[in-house]
């Protein structure tokens, strides 16, 4: 039997629109720092597991009936997190932490992931801020032992106890194989889309395709994919002309993101035609399995069908490497090179990355974010200047 | 006799003993010692076992002869003798970010410098094991196995979930747990096999574990023992001299002697009542990383005052979780390392990451007036939740806190004025507390008195 959840439409601001008006409610769902789809699916009687970044399987906390929301932080100004933090911290985690003491966003439970030495501590912060349950969710750092998935198909099933009561509805493997199934429809979509991005970057701009995938941390993913349904084929059809524009790949935004704007202000100068915003929602790169052991298809899929990022460790994936082959499987003149401020993981990752793209005579553009940036005209000049040397090398 | 509990008077003569004191000299040689075998090691081209203090494994990798190189050690080093900004300056020109985690980047330094470092040169590393407690020991070894192509082995050891639902034996959780920590062992030992070139000895493990835990069993007397009025040990100074063997020489002879005569002589200190050379009027607890910039000045802040440190969660987590007291069953020694590298990591980590439960029963069991905390820019591991732990704390109990941040490596984030003032501001705050409180049980007792006698 499936699970019981609130017969509400979250989103409907984008139906029955054209495509430029339907992408102008999805640009401005993703920038609405009060969260308005939560806030609707609460008001329905749903329960909401907020998970922080990057990857989360979903998966478990669809299956019982709850509605999975990607903390992400947001462009606020952090005025009650602030007295929680020292100094020397990445802003997505005070802008988490913000959503919910400003009670933008109000949770059942809170996961997050030892995924960099701050984030770690998000989980233990958030439980003695809030009443509701806050923990963390191990996924194996050693990926290369050859009980990393059996553990992990352990760890998704404490998960599983852990969601079901919180949320209280159980999640049972017929629930789990359901929403395996919709959530790979999803991750089809978003390779579709990923592909449209690579192969034809005049149809979608770099921030058009960034608020379409974000979009998937805010929706219910039947309302998600409804959305990519309806964007995709509009999309592939709209009459854009093709520019003399450089091709790169974006790297750096894992975690925290870059202002819409500023992916904005990129896509002015040069195709975006790989990148890994938000990588964790489409972390798994191929369908899960449906048949069988609904957990150990998941805790599989996270070591075996997977993308790569600078907070996952696997010998098997080089991060330098995974970032040379996807700039040449994106057929990338450059790569854009980015971290957080103060994102230590990600600004470790960029010594490695630009000494291999040195290496490989691979042009690049390194620089620094932080997601409450307003100003980018100084970047905007530095990376016309970068793309215009290219042109003349 | 003084005992901790029973926190008798200091003798106004105690008897002069070559005991006091011994620990600091012994540990002082000892380290010199490990440090002059590192260099033969170096010397005669011999690839050492890199590894970290929370989790080092060095009771297993010591068996197969590799010489333990402890990466965090050498920078903190760095950093004591005044030279740490020349090594982060080289990591920066190579292209690090001044933002990262200083104890990398002097090592990235040493690295290219072939090793060398103040105390001496250390050996290239033939194989790097570290475990999960902090995140930055990936990142870290993953340098190493760039620059040399050293094969790296993550131990993954899952921490406590959220606060309060730790684990234990027959749980399903841990259980799970503990099966996974001990397939990587196994993994591991396959590893070493093949670096070392050596087939492993599990009667030579049985010792090392021994030595462990004679090392993890004394550990936790020794900190029992500092609830003595005065401590018999300063946390900050002294306690970092016993951590430094306790880490190099984990499962080592030397270091199971060590701790045997260190407990010897704290027994002794408490029992006449022999303290540190502060006068102390305020019993403190550190919480967070050492500053190492000015190791011995930022001490004398807090010195100057009577303050001593009596505890601190340093001596926890950078133990590895020693203070547990976790002691081996030789009987079955592999599953029992699983157990005990689980169970010792993971209360690494409790002790930074939930960390107000634990010093709310320190403040209680140490007697302590205020509690120190020093979350530092190098290690957010350690420091991000250090002000919502204070808040916390501060929501549970009416103690003393300061909250003053600097860095264990980068003396460029170190102010000592700035330290000083909040430093004396809050020692102004503990002196007002005491005679508040002194006048409060001066009022309390006349009013019985005066109670007593409209009785009568």
């Amino acid at each position: 039997m499936s699970p019981c959840r609130p017969e509400v439409v979250v989103f409907p601001e984008w139906r029955d629109k054209p495509l430029e008006a339907a992408l102008y409610e999805c640009r401005e769902l993703v920038e609405d720092t009060d969260f308005p789809t939560v806030r609707r699916w609460r008001e329905a009687g749903g329960k909401v597991v907020g998970h922080f970044q990057v990857y989360f399987p979903e998966e478990i906390v669809h299956a019982a009936g709850a509605l999975p929301f990607k903390v992400r932080g947001a462009p606020i100004e952090p005025t009650q997190a602030d007295s929680r933090f020292g100094s020397y911290l990445c802003s997505i985690l005070k802008t988490s932490l913000d959503l919910a003491l400003s009670q933008r966003i109000e949770l059942d439970l809170f996961v997050s992931h030892p995924i960099c030495d701050a984030a770690r501590n998000l989980a233990a912060i958030w439980g003695r801020n809030f009443p509701y349950a806050a923990e963390i969710l191990y996924l194996p750092q050693n990926a290369n032992s050859a009980h990393a998935a059996t553990w992990l198909r352990g760890e998704y099933d404490r998960l599983r106890r852990s969601v079901e009561a919180a949320v209280g509805q159980e999640a049972t493997d017929a629930s789990l194989a359901e929403s395996i199934a919709l959530f790979n429809d999803n991750r089809a979509l978003m390779r579709d889309l990923y592909r449209l991005k690579r192969e034809t970057p005049w149809l979608v701009s770099a921030d058009e395709a960034y608020v379409l995938v974000a979009l998937a941390g805010l929706l219910p993913r039947d309302e998600h994919n409804a959305i990519l349904r309806f964007m995709l084929p509009r999309l592939a059809e709209r009459p854009a002309r093709r520019m003399d524009r450089t091709r790169v790949v974006l790297e750096g935004g894992f975690c925290e993101q870059p202002p819409l704007d500023l992916v904005r202000s990129i896509g002015r100068s040069c195709y975006v035609v790989d990148d890994d915003l938000l990588i964790g929602l489409r972390w798994l790169t191929s369908d899960v399995s449906t048949a069988g052991d609904a957990l150990g298809n998941l805790a599989t899929a996270y070591l075996e069908q997977s993308s790569y990022s600078p907070v996952q460790h696997d010998l098997r994936k080089p991060k330098e490497r995974m970032l040379l082959e996807r700039i040449a499987r994106a057929r990338a003149d450059a790569a854009i090179v980015m971290a957080a401020k103060m994102c230590e993981p990600g600004l470790e990752e960029q010594v490695a990355y630009t000494k291999a793209l040195d290496h490989a005579g691979i042009p690049y553009f390194v620089s620094e974010f932080e997601e409450s940036m307003t100003s980018f005209d100084q970047l905007e000049i530095q990376l016309q200047t970068f793309v215009e040397n290219l042109l003349f090398r | 006799m003084q005992t901790p509990e029973t926190g008798n008077s200091p003798l106004v003569n105690p008897p002069v003993n070559p005991l006091v004191g011994r620990a600091n000299r012994d540990g002082a040689q000892l380290f010199r010692d490990w440090f002059s075998s590192l260099g033969e090691a170096a010397e005669r081209g011999q690839g050492g076992a890199y590894v970290f203090v929370m989790g080092s494994l060095a009771e297993l990798l010591r068996t197969f002869d590799f010489p333990i190189v402890f990466p965090e050690i050498n920078s903190l080093q760095t950093a004591v003798r005044h030279l740490a900004h020349d090594y982060l300056n080289e990591a920066e020109d190579f292209g690090y970010s001044p933002d990262i985690c200083g104890y990398v980047k002097a090592d990235f330094a040493a690295q290219m410098r072939g090793g060398e470092l103040p105390m001496g040169r250390i050996p290239k590393p033939a194989l790097a094991v570290y475990t999960n407690a902090c995140n930055t020991y990936i990142k870290w070894a993953e340098i190493w196995e760039r620059m040399y192509e050293t094969p790296i082995f993550t131990l993954d050891v899952p921490g406590t979930r959220s606060c309060g639902r730790v684990t234990g034996p027959g749980q399903v959780d841990f259980e799970n747990d503990r099966k996974y920590v001990g397939a990587q062992i196994a993994e591991l030992i396959t590893l070493c096999e093949r670096v070392s070139g050596q087939r492993f000895d599990i009667d030579r493990l049985r010792e090392a574990l021994g030595h462990a835990s004679t090392m993890n069993r004394c550990w936790k007397r020794v900190l029992e023992l500092n609830r003595s009025r005065p401590a018999l040990f300063n946390a900050l100074t002294d306690g970092t001299i016993y951590l430094g063997v306790a880490n190099g020489l984990r499962g080592d002879a030397k270091g199971a002697a060590y701790f045997t005569d260190l407990v010897e002589e704290m027994e002794y200190k408490a029992a006449h009542g022999i303290g540190t050379l502060t006068t102390e009027e305020y019993r403190l607890l550190f919480v967070g990383v050492p500053c190492y910039p000015i190791f011995r000045r930022f001490n004398e802040l807090f010195t100057e005052w009577g303050g001593t440190f009596v505890n601190s969660t340093y001596l926890w987590f950078a133990s590895g979780g020693s203070n547990l007291g976790f002691e081996y069953d030789l009987s079955r020694p592999l599953e029992s390392l699983a157990e005990g590298m689980l169970l010792s990591v993971r209360d690494a980590m409790d002790s930074m990451f939930f960390s107000p439960g634990i010093l709310e029963q320190m403040v209680a069991d140490y007697g302590a007036d205020g509690v120190v905390f020093h979350p530092i820019k190098s290690c957010r591991t350690v420091s991000t939740g250090l002000a919502d732990s204070r808040r916390a704390l501060l929501s549970k109990l009416d103690t003393a806190t300061l909250f003053i941040e600097s860095d264990h490596m980068d003396r460029r984030v170190v102010s000592e004025a700035q330290l000083k003032n909040r430093v004396d501001a809050f020692f102004e705050g503990l002196a007002t507390r005491k005679r508040q409180s002194a006048i409060s049980a001066s009022a309390a007792a006349t009013g019985a008195s005066t109670s007593a006698n409209a009785g009568a």
